[in-house]
C-alpha cells in the first residue's frame, strides 16, 4: 500500500508536470482502486459503481489542480471518493443504504478492482448535450488528439477559447454526469 | 462510454497544470474583495477623522492585530478546507488563539474598570450598528471568496461556507477598523466578533448548496 502510494504519487507529479503517458497510467491505476473501493461500499448498488468511478475519475481530474504535493495522496483521494460516495447516497436518499459505514482511508490502495463494468450513463451521450463552444473542443482535443492549433483550424475557435472550452467543457460535464442541470 | 475510453480522453492533451493554484485564486478573490469593501467603507462611512492620532495609540493596534489575525487564519483555513483530505487542526487552533486573546484582554479591562465606565467599554457608542455595517462591508468579499472556493474542491461544504463566511467577515472588519471609532478590548472582543458572525451564520446556510460539485 505504501509502494502503491509513492508509485501513484509519482506518476500524478509527472501528470501534472504534463506527462500525459504517465498522467494515464495514474488515472488507469486509481480507476481500479476507486472501483474495488466503491464495490466494496456498495453491495446493495453494484449497478452504481462504474458509474461512480468515472464521476469521480472526471472529478478528481477538473480538481486536480488542488492536490498539494506535501500531502499524502491517498488522503486526497480518500476525501474525494468519499465525498463522491455520500453525494450519491444522498442523492438517493430515503432508501436504507445508509447502513454501510464511512470508514478511514487505510484501505483504499490495498486493493484494485480492474474488472470495469459498463457504467449506466453515457459520458459521451452527456457530451453530446454540450453547447458547441465546449463540446467541438473536447471532441477534437481530447477525443481525437488533435494540437490546439489543429483544432483551432478546424472549428474556427481561438486558441485561448479552446483551452478554456475544454476546461469549462469538463467543468459542465461533471455537473452533467452528477445530475444537475 | 467507457471508463478506459474516459480515461484516454481526460489524458489526452491535459498539459501541465498551473502550480499554487489556490493561492492564485485566493489572492485574486481578496484583492477583488477588499478594493470593492474599502470602496463601500470610502462612500458609505468614510475613514474615521482621528485615524492619524489613533495610529499613536496601543489599544489600535490591538485592534488591527485582532481583525488581521483572524481574518489570516480564517483564510489559510479556507484554504485547507479548498483542498480534499487537508487536516483542520492547526486552523482550529490558529482562528482560536486571536479570539481567546481579545476575550482575555476584554475580561482584564472589564475588571480593572471603575463599575460605571464598565457599560461604556462594552457597548460603546455604536455597538448596535457595527455588527450590520461589519456584515455589509464583508458581502463583496463574500462574493468573492465564494467564487474562489467554488473553483476548488471543499468536500465538507457546510464548514466550508461557514469559514468562507467568517473570513469575509474577519476582511470586512479590518476595512471597518478604519472607520470605526471604538477602541474598547469588550467592545471588539462581542460586536466585532458578532459581526463576522453574522455572514458566517449565512455561509453556513448557502454552503452545501454553493459549493456542491
Amino acid at each position: 500500500m505504501v509502494a502503491n502510494e509513492a508509485r501513484l504519487r509519482g506518476l500524478l507529479m509527472r501528470g501534472l508536470d504534463g506527462d500525459g503517458l504517465a498522467y494515464h497510467a495514474f488515472l488507469k491505476d486509481l480507476s481500479a482502486h476507486l472501483r474495488a473501493y466503491f464495490r466494496r461500499r456498495l453491495i446493495n448498488l453494484p449497478e452504481e459503481v462504474e458509474d461512480l468511478v468515472q464521476e469521480s475519475l472526471l472529478a478528481i481530474h477538473n480538481q486536480r489542480h488542488t492536490y498539494d504535493t506535501g500531502q499524502p495522496l491517498t488522503a486526497w483521494v480518500h476525501a474525494i471518493s468519499k465525498y463522491k460516495l455520500v453525494d450519491l447516497l444522498r442523492r438517493r436518499a430515503g432508501r436504507d443504504l445508509l447502513n454501510d459505514p464511512l470508514d478511514s482511508d487505510s484501505d483504499l490502495f490495498s486493493s484494485t478492482d480492474s474488472d470495469a463494468a459498463e457504467a449506466q450513463r453515457d459520458v459521451l451521450k452527456l457530451l453530446e448535450q454540450l453547447p458547441d463552444r465546449y463540446r467541438l473542443p473536447i471532441v477534437y482535443m481530447k477525443l481525437q488528439g488533435q494540437s490546439v492549433a489543429e483544432t483551432a483550424r478546424i472549428t474556427g475557435m481561438s486558441a485561448s477559447a479552446i483551452k478554456v472550452g475544454v476546461h469549462r467543457g469538463l467543468k459542465a460535464l461533471a455537473a452533467k454526469v452528477r445530475g444537475d442541470r | 462510454m467507457k471508463t478506459d475510453d474516459l480515461i484516454a480522453m481526460l489524458s489526452t492533451g491535459s498539459g501541465a497544470v498551473e502550480p499554487h493554484a489556490v493561492f492564485r485564486r485566493y489572492s485574486t478573490a481578496i484583492g477583488w474583495g477588499a478594493l470593492c469593501a474599502m470602496l463601500l467603507m470610502a462612500m458609505l462611512l468614510g475613514v474615521r477623522h482621528d485615524l492619524g492620532q489613533a495610529l499613536s495609540q496601543p489599544m489600535f493596534w490591538v485592534k488591527v492585530g485582532f481583525v488581521i489575525s483572524l481574518a489570516a487564519a480564517s483564510l489559510y483555513s479556507v484554504s485547507r478546507l479548498s483542498r480534499p483530505g487537508s487536516g483542520l487542526a492547526t486552523a482550529i487552533v490558529a482562528l482560536a488563539v486571536p479570539i481567546l486573546f481579545i476575550w482575555t484582554v476584554a475580561a482584564i479591562a472589564l475588571s480593572n474598570a471603575v463599575p460605571t465606565e464598565r457599560e461604556d467599554l462594552l457597548f460603546g457608542r455604536t455597538w448596535s450598528s457595527c455588527p450590520f455595517l461589519i456584515a455589509t462591508l464583508s458581502v463583496p468579499i463574500f462574493v468573492a471568496l465564494a467564487w474562489a472556493m467554488k473553483g476548488l474542491a471543499p468536500t465538507q461544504l457546510r464548514l466550508a461556507g461557514a469559514i468562507v463566511g467568517f473570513a469575509a467577515g474577519a476582511i470586512g472588519a479590518a476595512v471597518y477598523a478604519l472607520h470605526c471609532p471604538e477602541m474598547g478590548a469588550p467592545f471588539l472582543a462581542s460586536w466585532y466578533l458578532l459581526g463576522m458572525l453574522i455572514p458566517t451564520a449565512v455561509g453556513t446556510l448557502l454552503g452545501p448548496r454553493l459549493f456542491r460539485w
